[in-house]
């Protein structure tokens, strides 16, 4: 008997593990910014995974709200105020996502946060945020819900917390104007559809596979991936089975990669599509030489192509940091500037401090802001949304993403 | 077109890939008693292992026929000086502790493993791309077989061939069986049960470490937390086939293996199911599985009765 009970524990042991790896933040330094300025310091929070499978996106965003915290310091854009960084890992999970809110939460210099990376990460954290009166700008998630509510699609739009804004274009229009894509101008009609389940890839998934079949497109099948493993052979050989001519996955690159890489080798030579949780440099790495030809929507125009991001890509080179900004990284930075706009907004009302209230006003002014960011103009609709709707197909070409057609899409 | 074949390879393959590790977990229980919960990161530091040597040991451009045997010996050394040190600095003092004193430790190792290549190895923080075999796939029939796979294929039955030739031959593997029967006793007839135990957990690392290139080699790519989940998986394949039972190992892990890809290709076939099928539910389905072997056989496909050793 004590044999089987050693078993039983074993296995509670082990479920505890699963959970408890997923846990434990890891603090790292915001790289210390420039004490210029004096005065009051305020803090912008940082949540995003910095460790683990998305830590390249994670650390794109972190660095790009560095460089604009410094350079608000340097340029004196707000008197008397020193910006700082704090940056939290979340590991792309809502439970550590939790736990950051509530630590930044608690910090009473922090007065806007900068993240999540993810938009399950990002419902774990909204309530938190909003309870403060805290206000948090998320550079990347591009769930419809989180903005506009759960019955966004049934025409009930209504917007759950007023302190949560994005530069980020929701996948209401990412999808579909992936599928308008796929479908006019690439001139695939039958389509294989994956998603791993999480908030944002099911969300993504959906919205596509709408309009796909609103304009014509045929769904020869669906499937739903475990994103804990790497090996999809068993969805690659069914994907093959179908005749698919395009693969239309809602996820992220950690497992896209993986999985273009082995439908290509199961014999199916059609391109995997994905949205901007695949736009990322280690895609390519992920999904080898196979990879070329495979799509990627993306929010806003290309960076290096705007007029606006020049001084931003020649400042983040500049900054030396060591990782890529990435896919988010003028998101990022303008996400951050937003806060810093909204800081200025709220200590010129109040005679050059800050008032007590300074969370919820800050909150308050975040609604308003408006200014010429990285990526164009950047400011928000009534439900919080960026008022830039603009997204970008990529395509693999060797070692990286070519920008392949900007637009928006018009229903 | 027939997917079936094929979709017997995918399971085979990745069932052989749970059954080498699955060895580690169920010879060191065999043995000693002890769930080995670091064994996953054992699997996960062999696979580093053999990279490192492909990185850093090789020149260039070294062709994978040269550079694989390398890389195996690489491996299985790393996995093996991991394991061994393990044994002797963690779990040896705690030998004659409760037993929920070295579980507890190796849950400790499996992170502190976790975290020392997440922390120290270079660029680990996100994936590494592992070295691929050059060649195109093989079509045998409607089945196709990558390059990567072929090492797989050819590594786990002869993996586990010599297992079974080092068990019922050799001194040492007859001294632990006679060790895993009745360690006391085994002392009593001039056993160095020390040893032996060191031998147990050295070949698990041997063969994790086998795994691990396995893996790299098929999935092309490796990072610090590979070892978890397959760890898990593996476990889980020792004890449904009876863990304590080295074959029970390998069959546990082509069993796992192959419900995990027959529930991801045809559960949602079946009229009503289709809500629960799909890769998101084969999980699912491989521990139903588990869940009724473990009702009529609850010391797993070829386990040995339990109640004796209790």
């Amino acid at each position: 008997m004590r044999q089987r009970s050693l078993i039983a524990i074993t296995a509670a042991l082990a479920a505890g593990a699963l959970t408890l790896t997923a846990c434990g933040s890891r603090d790292e330094d915001g790289g210390g910014s420039d004490n210029g300025g004096g005065g009051t310091t305020v803090v912008i929070g940082v949540d995003a995974p910095l460790t683990g499978d998305l830590s390249a996106l994670g650390l794109g965003i972190k660095n790009s709200v560095d460089l604009a915290a410094k350079t608000a310091n340097k340029e004196k854009t707000v008197d008397g105020i020193t910006f700082k960084v704090e940056a939290l890992d979340d590991q792309a999970q809502p439970s550590s996502g939790q736990q950051n809110a509530t630590k930044l939460v608690a910090d009473k210099d922090v007065l806007g946060v900068v993240g999540p990376l993810n938009s399950s990460v990002a419902e774990s954290m909204q309530k938190v945020f909003d309870d403060a009166k805290l206000v948090e700008v998320s550079p990347a998630n591009t769930n419809p819900a989180l903005t506009q509510g759960t019955k966004w699609n049934g025409g009930e739009k209504a917007r759950p917390y007023k302190s949560y804004f994005r530069t980020a274009t929701t996948d209401a229009i990412q999808g579909p104007f992936a599928a308008q894509y796929v479908y006019n101008d690439a001139k695939k009609k039958s389509v294989y559809v994956i998603d791993d389940k999480k908030t944002y890839g099911a969300g993504l998934a959906a919205t596509f596979t709408d309009e796909f079949k609103k304009l014509g497109g045929k769904i020869v099948g669906t499937e739903h991936i475990d994103p804990d493993t790497k090996d999809f052979s068993a969805v690659a050989t069914k994907v093959k089975n179908s005749g698919a001519d395009v693969v239309y996955y809602g996820g992220e690159y950690p497992q896209a990669g993986p999985l273009s890489k082995q439908i290509k080798a199961a014999g199916a030579k059609i391109p995997l599509v994905g949205g901007d949780g695949i736009y990322s440099a280690d895609f390519i790495k992920l999904a080898g030489a196979s990879g070329t030809g495979d799509l990627a929507t993306s929010v806003g125009a290309p960076v290096e192509d705007l007029p606006s991001a020049k001084e931003f890509v020649a400042n983040y080179k500049a900054g030396g940091y060591k990782e890529a900004y990435e896919a988010y990284g003028g998101y990022s930075y303008d996400s951050a500037w937003a806060i810093i706009e909204a800081v200025k907004k709220v200590v010129e009302d109040n005679d050059g401090k800050l008032p007590d209230d300074a969370r919820a006003k800050v909150t308050e002014a975040m609604q308003n802001v408006s200014f010429d960011g990285v990526t164009g103009k950047v400011s928000f609709d009534e439900y919080g949304d960026a008022t830039n709707k603009q997204l970008t197909v990529y395509s693999v070409e060797g070692a990286d993403w070519k920008a392949v057609k900007s637009g928006t899409y018009t229903g | 077109m027939n997917e079936l074949p094929q979709q017997l390879v995918n399971g085979l393959l990745l069932g052989s890939m749970y059954g080498l590790v699955a060895i580690g977990y169920t010879m060191v229980y065999g043995i000693v008693q002890l769930i080995n919960f670091a064994h996953g990161e054992i699997f996960m530091t062999g696979a580093f292992g053999a990279f490192t040597v492909y990185l850093y040991v090789l020149p260039d451009g070294t062709s994978m026929a040269i550079a694989l045997p390398l890389m195996l010996v690489g491996a299985v050394l790393v996995a093996v000086t991991v394991a061994v040190g393990a044994e002797r600095f963690a779990y040896r003092p705690l030998r004659t502790a409760p037993r929920l004193a070295p579980l507890i430790t190796a849950i400790g190792l499996s992170l502190a493993l976790q975290q020392a290549v997440w922390a120290w190895y270079p660029n680990a923080k996100s994936a590494r791309t592992f070295p691929q075999i050059e060649g195109g796939p093989f079509e045998i029939g409607s089945v196709t077989i990558q390059t990567g796979d072929i090492f797989l294929f050819v590594a786990a039955p002869i993996s586990m061939a010599i297992l079974a030739y080092f068990v019922m031959k050799t001194r040492t593997g007859r001294g632990m069986q006679a060790t895993a029967q009745d360690p006391d006793t085994a002392k009593l007839m001039g056993i160095n049960t020390d040893r032996i135990i060191v031998v147990a957990f050295a070949l698990g690392a041997a063969f994790a470490a086998v795994g691990g290139l396995a893996y790299g080699l098929k999935y092309g790519q490796i990072d610090f937390r590979m070892g978890f989940i397959l760890g898990l998986k593996a476990f889980t394949a020792a004890v449904l086939g009876g863990i304590g039972n080295i074959y029970g190992a390998m069959i546990g892990g082509v069993v796992l293996g192959l419900a995990e890809t027959m529930a991801t290709a045809y559960i949602a076939d079946v009229p009503g199911m289709s809500q629960l099928g799909g890769q998101s539910w084969a999980n699912v389905w491989a521990f139903v599985l588990l869940i009724l072997v473990l009702l009529f056989r609850p010391q797993g496909l070829l386990g040995e009765r339990v109640a004796d050793r209790a």
